[in-house]
């Protein structure tokens, strides 16, 4: 078990450490100074000069990707050119709002997917399960984003539920102090997290109805019946419990969706996330703040994986077993 | 609307029910196809997706307007649906309809065109790993790993802001380039089992070098995931492209596609809800009819289960 958890960390390590040089590679390729600014974007020569020390600007190639591991090493990411601040400061403001995001879709997209699929798979090809299969193909095809526009047409403009964007309120809540301002974010929070979390939970859905379809026909379901054991008790102790454990592998997939759906999501509701700090970098042609960016996602997707990993060989004994791990 | 372009759509969509009805008669007729067909909404999936087909291709006759041109840009700003113009107009006085007719063309067009570029690659690079095992299949792999640790729609946010605005094939290029990644190591377990068979070894035994045994032999008798993999990959390169356009950074406007409506619209949504909210249905329907014709090929197919059950792209 420890030997495949290093081997497996070491392969995590290896990856994020190629996207590291590709995306050396590719800002080198790109016209323009790298980390430095040109005609389009004005910086102070006193921080021109200090990133030109600091990346090697004025060295050969070779130097500046050793420098350039370096910095990254030491979390320093460049000097973002919209923001005249460094990118890692930027994007760790930003990171507080998107994991609440992400977190709260991911209690929707597990709660709703769950008790759908469990629900879907107890009446498999009746008509309760093809509706409910048809509702959730539909919202597993829905464009986030489109998805996050009419909720906030419909409960925002017309109902005046919920608010149209943003984190909190400016003139009431300038930061969370109170119980009051923590509700304030919590109803910010509302459209957001049921946009990603519905869309998620139409897949998780689908997945767990597949899962816990495959469980129904084993052995120990058959005993557990003849047992004499209710219903009930049967599918939701003896049936779901082993149709989770795939369960475990989608908390890791659910990095990437998220960490994309934010992108989009978070434009939609002005939610001060890492997604709309990426967009909004973009029209700035900012690449410093992109690419930090995209390497803290690609950070975020290995950990989720390794992170699905690990839990699943605690919670499947087979692959605790020695050997069982390959 | 004219008499013509009421006909026009008339004829599409009659089209598109010869076309679901042809599919249902011949797959009736075989196991497969009836496994097919057992899927509930894979049927209804055919018809969605021939209409649009239908729309795209004869697009001319069933949009009444140029989908580009200003019609009165003072008079005709975010017009409700009427029977002039079906769908309404928007912000800067456009036909919606022929605007979504047009984006059929553009919408299924990248789709198809990037999901090519990507099934291309992947079939080769699973093959390749597959049959040739090794360390070739160890470093092909592995770049599979790297590939499938960086979320999509960064990737083309990186380049967007290296490159600035990227032209229309170089945008479909890199979706299709970042879209193989699963297809590959689908093709790679399939080509495993494959290169183990008899058939392999025969034609192997009377000379066929690598290259005739992998296109003749191997991957045509991999052809289950590849087109199912397909089917679904064309539903998220749309929902990613649709994606990329409603940011600003995708099919640059005037040109409509499905995501540069909702992009020119969404402003405007609580005055002319028309304008964003019918590009985003048809982009769910067609996305739906995509994923449910390939989960019918996939039962079809290939019945162990390959479900993906995220989707990268949006």
């Amino acid at each position: 078990m420890t030997a495949w958890l290093v081997r497996r960390l070491a392969a995590a390590i290896a990856i994020v450490f190629a996207v590291v040089t590709i995306t050396f590679v590719l800002i080198h390729l790109a016209p323009g100074t790298p980390f430095g600014a040109d005609e389009q974007h004005q910086q102070d020569p006193e921080v021109i000069a200090r990133l030109v020390r600091q990346f090697g600007l004025d060295q050969p190639l070779p130097v500046q990707y050793v420098l350039y591991l370096r910095n990254l090493l030491r979390g320093e990411l460049g000097q973002s050119f919209s923001q005249h601040r460094p990118v890692a400061d930027a994007i760790a403001d930003t990171i507080p709002p998107t994991l609440t995001l992400a977190g709260a879709a991911l209690v929707v997209d597990f709660a709703i997917g769950l008790a759908l699929g469990v629900y879907q798979a107890v009446r498999p090809r009746r008509f309760g399960d093809i509706v409910l299969g048809n509702v959730a193909l539909f919202f597993h095809s829905l464009p986030t984003f489109w998805l996050g526009l009419v909720l906030l047409l419909v409960f925002g403009q017309w109902l005046h539920v919920f608010p149209v964007g943003g984190m909190r309120d400016p003139v009431l809540c300038p930061s969370v102090t109170s119980a009051r301002c923590l509700g304030d974010v919590v109803w910010h929070l509302a459209l957001p997290a049921l946009t990603l979390g519905l869309v998620g939970a139409a897949g998780t859905a689908r997945y767990q109805r597949a899962a816990m379809l495959e469980v129904v026909g084993e052995d120990y379901v058959r005993t557990a019946r003849a047992k004499g054991l209710g219903e009930r008790r049967v599918l939701l102790v003896h049936a779901l419990r082993n149709a989770l454990l795939p369960f475990i592998t989608l908390i890791g997939l659910a990095f990437p969706f998220l960490l994309t759906g934010a992108v989009l999501v978070e434009t939609v509701f002005a939610w001060p996330g890492m997604g709309r700090l990426s967009v909004g970098a973009i029209f700035q042609r900012d690449y410093p703040l992109v690419t930090g960016a995209a390497l803290v996602a690609t950070g975020a997707v290995v950990l989720g994986s390794v992170l699905a990993d690990v839990l699943y060989a605690v919670a499947d004994p087979r692959l605790r077993a020695p050997g069982g791990a390959r | 609307m004219t008499v013509w372009t009421w006909l026009a759509l008339a004829g599409a969509i009659v089209v598109a029910l010869v076309a679901a009805a042809q599919v249902r008669r011949h797959a009736a007729a075989r196991a497969a196809g009836r496994r097919f067909l057992r899927h509930p909404t894979a049927s209804l999936g055919v018809f969605i997706l021939a209409f649009f087909v239908t729309l795209a291709l004869a697009a001319p006759l069933v949009a009444p307007y140029d989908p580009t041109r200003q019609l009165d840009p003072v008079h005709l700003q975010n017009q409700p649906p009427s029977l002039r113009f079906l769908l309404g107009t928007d912000v800067y006085g456009r036909d919606v309809w022929s605007r979504l007719v047009y984006g059929a063309r553009l919408s299924l067009g990248i789709g198809t065109l990037a999901m090519l570029v990507a099934v291309t690659v992947g079939a080769g690079v699973g093959a390749l790993a597959g049959y040739f095992r090794h360390w070739l299949d160890a470093i092909l792999m592995r770049g599979v790993d790297v590939g499938l640790a960086v979320p999509r729609i960064f990737v083309l946010l990186m380049a967007v802001a290296l490159w600035e605005r990227l032209p229309l094939a170089a945008l479909v290029l890199l979706i299709g380039l970042t879209g193989w990644f699963v297809t590959s190591r689908l093709v790679r377990a399939e080509v495993l089992s494959l290169r183990e068979r008899e058939f392999v070894a025969a034609a192997q035994a009377v000379g066929a070098g690598p290259t005739r045994v992998i296109f003749r032999h191997v991957l045509p008798n991999a052809a289950a995931p590849i087109i199912v993999s397909a089917a679904l990959g064309i539903g998220n390169v749309i929902l990613l492209e649709a994606g990329l356009s409603f940011l600003g950074i995708g099919v640059p406007s005037p040109l409509p596609s499905w995501g540069s409506m909702i992009h020119d619209g969404w402003q405007w949504i609580v005055a002319a809800p028309w304008t964003s909210g019918f590009p985003g249905l048809a982009i769910a329907f067609v996305v739906m009819a995509l994923n449910a014709v390939g989960d019918g090929l996939r039962d079809a197919l290939d019945p162990r289960d390959t479900l993906d059950p995220r989707k990268e792209g949006t």
